[in-house]
């Protein structure tokens, strides 16, 4: 102590003064299993009292080999393992897989498949940003909105049940297509949805955006400078909240999106805040984009039969075990719920006519015996789906950013490499920029808005 | 502004291996030695302006019969042009290729990822190390020739001695 310089204070005892105290940094460890790390990420961070000095970011303890698998089975087995990718949207995910699929056989889905898929990606998004918001916030302690948002993202979550007979797992999306046609009324249940989910926003809005204890959490708190985000090739809402209007949508317009008169909402200071104002903004125009689908959506085809009688699917293999084959093509058939929206009077709406990239309809698969071949050949191993030999990059706007498909084919029925370019992976490694310099407690609020999905970061 | 790869092909004539425009997807196969060369000059060139690495992997050409066996394979992209281009570069077994480390940060962890995974070494990385996978993992998982129902050894404090595994 003695080469310390000392200063007495007003009872007369010695304390060395601020200047003179050795500073020393602690390590801490945080994660992997954290409640505020979103499934497992492991972050080691140096402190220097309460400001974090540097962070060391670990991923990979979710890591499933989704890529080594994908190479095991036929292209159309990948489609579910892409549900599991961002489990929070899997319908985007599933259609960027379909999309680079259909690259490499040069296709492209009918114009109905196409609005759907797009009906059903803003869905996604809406309900990604959802979770993402309501996460966040009740990791700042707005319990209330997290319950509001939770509960409008289950009426979402209904609505894609509804469609694809699942909440998560859907596998929608087939290569030249959708599995099945929108079910009936469904449009209005949609604009149902929509009007309920604005005014919880509004709420949420007026719960959060004026509030000065949320405002005063996220407010210049986990800034990203523009030159950092695009030296780490960071997309989505985190890159728009630094002010660059890029969105996959606008500036390599896939499916329909060229049709849509929509905004895209850039931040100006790139923290915190305008990560959250972006994807509540982004919502919004989700919402203009489904409505204007629906507009501009050509119709659907009716199942109507020249007589009105309607055959149920299973009655229809029934009689075709028993030989009784003769006429069955010309009839319609109303199928399991799993099937339903894909028959072979609107075959041509929601899927492709390609041979070698789809199942035939049903209606020919149990009838007739070239309907029966095409099914196996897409099906059976050594022959299934078989686009030419070749490779094609395919991205689309994620919820977190650009996810991008690279399907390299050799021309056989499996994959030979199917490469994911995560938008979460990107804004990871540029996590230690986004934490540096603020409190410990600021890490929670930085690390909320990446809506960090693990199973889409590690695969 | 389209053929953004035949242009360069023009001005890196004598580094260039081939071009192809696949699909709409515009791709340039280069010498692996000038590849910092051009992915520099793509990313200050204002006509090409690419500022994004998009994505960066490799590709195992063991079952194609590929001499040099890997292929890495760079998406470039630019916001204010909005076009894209692929580029790709041959990779040897066990030999490496220029780290882009010191013109897009992302490169580290994708290049540490393409290491972790197909085991492609990338000169001057500065840490590369295993991303996915720990370190104890033996192997690189996205080879072909690495079977898909392998077993790893134990790690942890319940495992086997090192000495005891044979």
């Amino acid at each position: 102590m003695s080469d310390l310089a000392t200063e007495k204070n007003i009872t007369g005892n010695n304390f060395p003064s601020p200047q003179a105290v050795k500073r020393e940094t602690m390590m801490l460890n945080v994660g992997p299993s954290h409640p505020a790390m979103h499934g497992i990420v492991r972050m080691i961070v140096e402190l220097d009292g309460e400001t974090v000095q540097n962070a060391d970011v670990e991923i990979g303890y979710l890591h499933r080999a989704f890529e080594k698998d994908s190479e095991q089975f036929g292209y159309l087995q990948v489609i579910p393992y892409t549900d599991r990718l961002n489990y929070v949207s899997p319908l985007i995910n599933n259609i960027g897989y379909c999309m680079a699929v259909e690259k490499l056989f040069d296709l492209k889905a009918p114009e109905r498949a196409q609005y759907i898929r797009v009906i059903m990606s803003e869905l996604s998004r809406v309900s990604d940003h959802l979770t993402c918001i309501a996460a966040s916030a009740m990791e700042l302690g707005a319990f209330t909105v997290f319950l509001y948002m939770i509960k409008q993202r289950e009426e979402i979550y209904q609505l894609v049940e509804e469609v694809t007979g699942a909440r998560l797992t859907i596998s929608y999306a087939r290569v030249g297509g959708v599995k099945g046609d929108l079910p009936e009324g469904f449009e209005a249940k949609c604009h149902t949805v929509i009007k309920k989910t604005r005014e919880v926003l509004r709420e949420c809005d007026q719960l959060l955006t004026h509030n000065r204890i949320f405002v005063d959490r996220v407010k210049n708190v986990g800034i990203i400078s523009q030159k950092d985000a695009i030296s780490y090739s960071m997309t989505g809402p985190f890159l728009r909240s630094t002010g660059i209007d890029f969105d996959v949508r606008r500036a390599t317009p896939y499916l329909v999106y060229d049709r849509f008169d929509f905004e895209i909402p850039v931040g100006s200071t790139g923290d915190c805040l305008d990560r959250y104002l972006v994807r509540m903004d982004e919502m919004e125009q989700s919402f203009r984009i489904v409505e204007q689908a629906y507009k501009q959506i050509p119709a659907g085809h009716v199942l109507v039969n020249e007589q009105g009688e309607v055959v149920k699917g299973e009655d229809l293999v029934d009689a075709a075990k028993m030989g009784e084959t003769e006429g069955i093509v010309t009839k319609s058939a109303t199928f399991d719920p799993t099937l339903a929206g894909y028959h072979k009077d609107n075959r041509a709406e929601v899927g492709t006519c390609n041979k070698r990239a789809a199942m035939p309809p049903k209606e020919e698969t149990y009838s007739n015996i070239e309907g029966l071949m095409n099914h196996f050949k897409t099906v059976m191993v050594g022959h299934g789906t078989r686009p030419p030999a070749g490779e094609a990059y395919q991205a689309v706007e994620g919820a977190n950013g650009e996810l991008g498909f690279y399907v390299v084919s050799d021309g056989t029925g499996t994959p030979y490499r199917v490469r994911v370019r995560p938008p979460c992976f990107t804004i990871m490694a540029g996590l230690h920029k986004v934490v540096e310099g603020d409190s410990m407690a600021d890490i929670i609020a930085s690390f909320g808005s990446v809506n960090m999905i693990g199973g889409e970061l590690d695969r | 502004m389209q053929e953004l790869h035949l242009k360069l092909k023009e001005k890196f004539g004598e580094d260039v291996l081939g071009v192809h425009n696949q699909h709409g997807d515009e791709t340039i196969v280069i010498k692996p030695a000038a590849l910092i060369k051009i992915a520099q000059f793509l990313r200050d060139d204002s006509e090409y302006d690419m500022d994004f690495l998009m994505d960066l992997s490799a590709v195992d050409g063991l079952k194609l019969g590929w001499n040099p066996r890997f292929q890495v394979v760079y998406h470039f992209f630019s916001s204010k042009h909005t076009h894209r281009l692929r580029i790709k570069i041959p990779a040897a077994d066990g030999g490496s290729v220029p780290s882009l480390t010191g013109l897009w940060a992302i490169a580290n962890w994708f290049e540490r990822e393409c290491w972790d995974l197909l085991g492609v070494k990338f000169d001057g990385h500065p840490n590369l190390k295993r991303i996915l996978l720990y370190e104890e993992f033996v192997g690189h998982p996205l080879r072909k020739d690495y079977p898909i129902n392998k077993r790893q050894p134990l790690i942890g404090p319940g495992a086997p001695k090192k000495e005891a595994v044979k």
